[in-house]
């Protein structure tokens, strides 16, 4: 399957995942919100553009709001994590080795540590600057920062059972793809 | 000679170093330029409800929504049967909250309201509607649901279920319209505790989806836990004594001369499947009268 193909299948699952099933658990507490939906932009491929990146987080963003009502709220912060990306994974990873020849992040393809590494600086970014718009637009300081805690803490494990329930092949580049 | 090329090529380099800048930072740019436009986009809908792809977007939405509520619907049928009946039996009692009684001075003929033979017209029209979307878990909660300006639904029609009141219409395209829950922080609805018929605003703080706050209700009045708490007969867009919910916890706020009152929502938002839109025939004139200035005292 070509990467491209395998990207817009997974957009249209994260968004569908996100809206009908983690928005509809009733909350278990006051704290706890489930998100999941921004793996998709932690899954794309090493290679992309990072104007083009920059696009599609800021288009995927943008439909979770259309469904949500909140236009610009996921928008945001999906568009940080993307700009921040290309940063993080050049100080993570090594040059020469891996970014040639596997296709995108994985455990395999770099390693347990340093993957764990961008997926809870990347989540806590996301969530910070998500939770920190909601609370410019109606304060309470303390209810803002263990929100944050809490609601990465319940995504990076939501992340690491996806990570587990759907172990992804570190697919090697070839030249034919 | 030499001066005026001397100048020509220095404002050639001052152009080039701009192209130069832009190019090396022309990712980041576009990462400002996106962000401004959400930021923007963000501050703009949740003051006015109304951007404007927000109609279009809606009716996209609203259809996948309403598939996925068609598959939904199914595992609640015997509880909303049985909030129907519940219903039923209670709307035989609140029949003549409907109607408002005439004014015997003077008559005056409008052909547009329904009136019965006892010459009261009729104020409240009821219109049931699917919810097809539906959060609780953000601050600013809306439902979705399908009903929209091709069957008459208009903004500020509010929006009621079974057990009381759910929100107000804020938005509205062809065929669906958004409704914005009791559960946002800009919700705010006129209401009265049904014991003593002291009124108050019912709010929310964005903390907990099951629980409302209640304010403005004078220390003079006499509140306990488990009171209930109705819609007023001040509010423009909600019908007289529809159930909020109930009294849970009542404090005395120490730096005002109100009580704060956390209410029980008498709604279940998780599970709203049916729920009624009403029209206030007099909508219209009732809020262009209220928001009109004095004119004699401006002058």
């Amino acid at each position: 399957m070509s990467s491209l193909l395998k990207n817009m299948i997974r957009f249209i699952l994260f968004i569908l995942l996100q809206v009908y099933v983690l928005d509809m658990v009733p909350p278990l507490h006051q704290f706890v919100v489930p998100y999941l939906y921004f793996l998709f932009i932690l899954w794309l491929p090493f290679n992309i553009n990072r104007l083009l990146l920059l696009v599609i987080a800021f288009i995927f963003g943008f439909t979770l709001d259309a469904f949500k009502g909140t236009y610009g709220l996921h928008a945001a912060p999906c568009l940080l994590i993307a700009y921040l990306r290309p940063f993080l994974l050049n100080l993570l990873i090594p040059q020469e080795t891996t970014e040639q020849s596997y296709i995108e992040p994985s455990i395999r393809s770099m390693g347990w540590a340093p993957y764990s590494l961008y997926i809870v600086l990347l989540t806590f970014i996301h969530h910070f600057y998500l939770m920190l718009i909601e609370l410019l637009q109606f304060g309470n300081f303390l209810h803002f920062l263990a929100k944050v805690a809490i609601s990465t803490a319940v995504s990076i494990l939501l992340i690491f059972i996806t990570e587990m329930l759907f172990f992804r092949k570190g697919k090697y580049r070839t030249n034919a793809a | 000679m030499g001066f005026l090329i001397g100048e020509f090529e220095q404002s050639i380099s001052l152009v080039k170093n701009i192209f130069l800048f832009i190019r090396r930072f022309f990712v980041f740019i576009c990462f400002i330029i996106l962000q401004i436009v959400c930021i923007v986009l963000l501050s703009n809908s949740s003051k006015t409800h109304q951007s404007f792809f927000a109609a279009a977007a809606n009716e996209v939405t609203g259809k996948i929504d309403a598939r996925y509520a068609g598959i939904r619907d199914y595992f609640n049928l015997k509880k909303i049967n049985r909030q129907l009946a519940d219903e039923n039996a209670r709307l035989h009692n609140m029949l003549l909250a409907n109607y408002q009684t005439s004014d015997t001075t003077r008559k005056i003929m409008i052909d547009t309201l329904v009136k019965d033979s006892l010459n009261r017209f009729r104020k409240f029209t009821f219109l049931p509607a699917h919810v097809v979307g539906n959060t609780v878990s953000s601050q600013t909660n809306y439902l979705q649901l399908e009903r929209g300006s091709n069957q008459g639904v208009k903004k500020g029609m509010s929006v009621i279920a079974p057990q009381g009141a759910v929100g107000v219409v804020v938005e509205v395209s062809d065929n669906f319209c958004k409704v914005m829950s009791l559960l946002h922080r800009n919700s705010r609805v006129s209401s009265i505790i049904k014991k003593n018929n002291s009124s108050g605003d019912v709010e929310w703080d964005g903390s907990d989806p099951r629980y409302l706050l209640m304010r403005k209700v004078s220390k003079s009045a006499q509140v306990n836990v488990g009171d209930t708490v109705l819609t007023s007969t001040y509010s423009s867009n909600f019908p007289p004594y529809i159930q909020v919910g109930t009294v849970t916890e009542a404090k005395l706020d120490p730096a005002t001369s109100f009580y704060l009152l956390k209410v029980k929502t008498s709604v279940d938002f998780f599970s709203l499947q049916y729920v009624y839109i009403v029209e206030n025939a007099r909508y219209e004139e009732q809020t262009t009268l209220a928001n009109k200035k004095d004119t004699k005292n401006s002058e």
